[in-house]
């Protein structure tokens, strides 16, 4: 305001267009350093320091990408490694939900259940692994049952504490307006939930890809985590790195879904 | 569209809770569209009995009869009116008013809306609107399935006297035009007696006073008759101590 007035002119116009620069810095800002760094890589690659052996340059791992595109099934280890990832979430995740539900609403199943959940919340699951093996062999069983046990307890804990939260009041308004049990749970307890839930998706989503890349790069003949094995034995960095760029932008793209869904189911959050 | 109220009889209830007695042999007949305002120190057990006739406690003797049928369960008849609003703030407007509505029926719950004045805010988030607003809302959530019985527990406690003032008279309004019974619990004696019929006093568990209020509609609160009955309610609460000045005087 007091530049305004002492230069009626000529300032605001001036302070518009920088205001506009600034924005525009602001919002370009964070992606700085990650392409400085790519720079940097690409440099140190082709003038020759960082050896092909030991990290090739980005242009090499597009290329090697593309190539594996076109002549090798890469989409289709992609597509394995997605369908084991959702598959694991669905199985793990559907039945945290349920517990979390049933031992939130009824004290008896929280009293039979929660007491031994939360003793085994605190195995690391990962620890599993060589016992799982020997349960279920290398299969796509254990992937599968390594996935869903690592996301039941996010989306459980989640769950029960989103459930036990409900203001009791909400409840009791709902029952004096003649809703029934399924009514209650549609209009009040489920969305009341929801938040917590969905934190606890997100949770859900981060171990998910951890543990299939744990699970996947021990014993598996297809996905993501067989190829970089491969690569390994045949010391293909190139494919090694994508893979692992691969599970970078499959964790995001997840990461960046669920906050779609979280935006869009709780928008009453922000009012207007 | 003059809705019958209910007709409510109290007999002999009681209600203990951990073996302190709450409430000791209240009886009690309300008459169908009735105004009825319940007072009394806080803890005195008005809000337990509003709770007893919406049937959302049982009592521990006596019972509730409905148009001389004893409740058992529930109130079906029954819309409350709490004294926080407990909107749901993940439904928007119309949809917390349809909420107590058979099918969710959206015109009704507009309709109901543009009874209380908040048809223009239908579509908006709960967590948008003001206190008044709020309560406004929790109003026309009562009000729009045409209840023929409603409790309203300190409503309007919250709000500041103006918006307190405007929700009385449009509780007034609706009251007159649907014709149901009505019981209000206060702690505010004036509001007792601009909005009731029979103002009742709740004391040592039981109705210390069961007072006809013969007060032409809509009431004067500034008028000789109105201050006497307030003076007479404010005697009959503090007993021998009121004016209470005289008492930290005199101590």
């Amino acid at each position: 305001m007091a530049l305004a007035i002492e230069q009626p002119t000529t300032a605001p116009r001036s302070a518009k267009k920088r205001l506009q620069l600034r924005q525009l810095g602001q919002r370009w800002l964070p992606w700085l350093v990650p392409i400085v760094l790519i720079g940097v890589w690409q440099l140190a690659a082709t003038i020759g320091w960082l050896s092909a052996r030991v990290l090739p340059a980005p242009s090499t791992i597009l290329q090697t990408t593309w190539e594996l595109l076109l002549h090798q099934n890469l989409l289709g280890d992609i597509a394995v490694s997605t369908r084991r990832a959702l598959l694991g979430l669905a199985i793990g995740g559907s039945l945290g939900f349920i517990f979390g539900l049933l031992n939130g609403t009824f004290p008896t199943s929280e009293r039979l259940f929660d007491s031994t959940f939360q003793m085994i919340r605190n195995i690391p699951h990962l620890a599993l692994l060589p016992l799982v093996i020997l349960w279920f062999g290398i299969g796509e069983t254990s992937r599968l049952f390594l996935v869903a046990f690592g996301v039941f307890f996010p989306l459980y804990l989640n769950t029960y504490h989103g459930v036990r939260s409900i203001d009791p009041n909400l409840r009791e308004m709902g029952i004096v307006y003649g809703l029934s049990k399924w009514g209650l749970f549609r209009h009040i307890i489920f969305p009341g939930a929801l938040p917590s839930i969905l934190v606890g998706l997100r949770f859900a989503l981060g171990v998910m890809w951890l543990t299939l890349i744990v699970a996947e790069s021990l014993a598996s003949n297809a996905g993501i985590g067989h190829l970089t094995m491969n690569a390994r034995e045949f010391m293909q960095t190139d494919v090694l790195v994508m893979g692992i760029v691969i599970y970078a932008l499959l964790g995001k793209l997840a990461d960046t879904i669920a906050r779609l869904i979280e935006r869009r189911s709780l928008r009453w959050r922000v009012g207007a | 569209m003059s809705i019958r109220g209910v007709e409510l009889g109290l007999r002999g209830l009681g209600k203990a809770i951990a073996n302190r007695t709450i409430l000791h042999d209240i009886n009690l007949e309300i008459k169908p569209g009735e105004f009825i305002a319940i007072i009394g120190k806080s803890g005195c057990g008005k809000t337990t009995l509003l709770r007893l006739i919406a049937g959302l406690t049982e009592p521990t003797i006596g019972q509730v009869a409905l148009d001389n049928s004893p409740l058992a369960g529930l109130n079906p008849a029954a819309r409350v009116m709490f004294q926080d609003a407990r909107l749901l703030p993940w439904k928007r407007v119309w949809e917390n008013v349809a909420l107590g509505l058979p099918n969710l029926n959206p015109e009704h719950a507009l309709q109901a809306l543009h009874q209380v004045g908040l048809a223009d805010r239908a579509y908006d988030w709960p967590l948008g609107l003001s206190g008044g607003e709020r309560q406004r809302l929790a109003l026309a959530r009562a009000i729009a399935n045409t209840p023929s019985l409603l409790l309203l527990d300190e409503p309007f406690g919250a709000l500041d006297a103006l918006t307190r003032i405007e929700m009385q008279q449009l509780v007034e309004q609706l009251w007159r035009a649907q014709g149901f019974t009505a019981i209000l619990v206060t702690h505010d004696v004036e509001e007792a007696i601009a909005l009731a019929d029979r103002v009742l006093l709740i004391q040592n568990q039981h109705i210390a006073l069961n007072l006809p209020i013969h007060l032409p509609r809509s009431r004067q609160r500034g008028s000789a008759e109105f201050a006497a009955i307030k003076e007479q309610l404010l005697g009959a609460i503090f007993g021998a101590g009121y004016p209470l000045t005289s008492r930290v005087v005199g101590a």
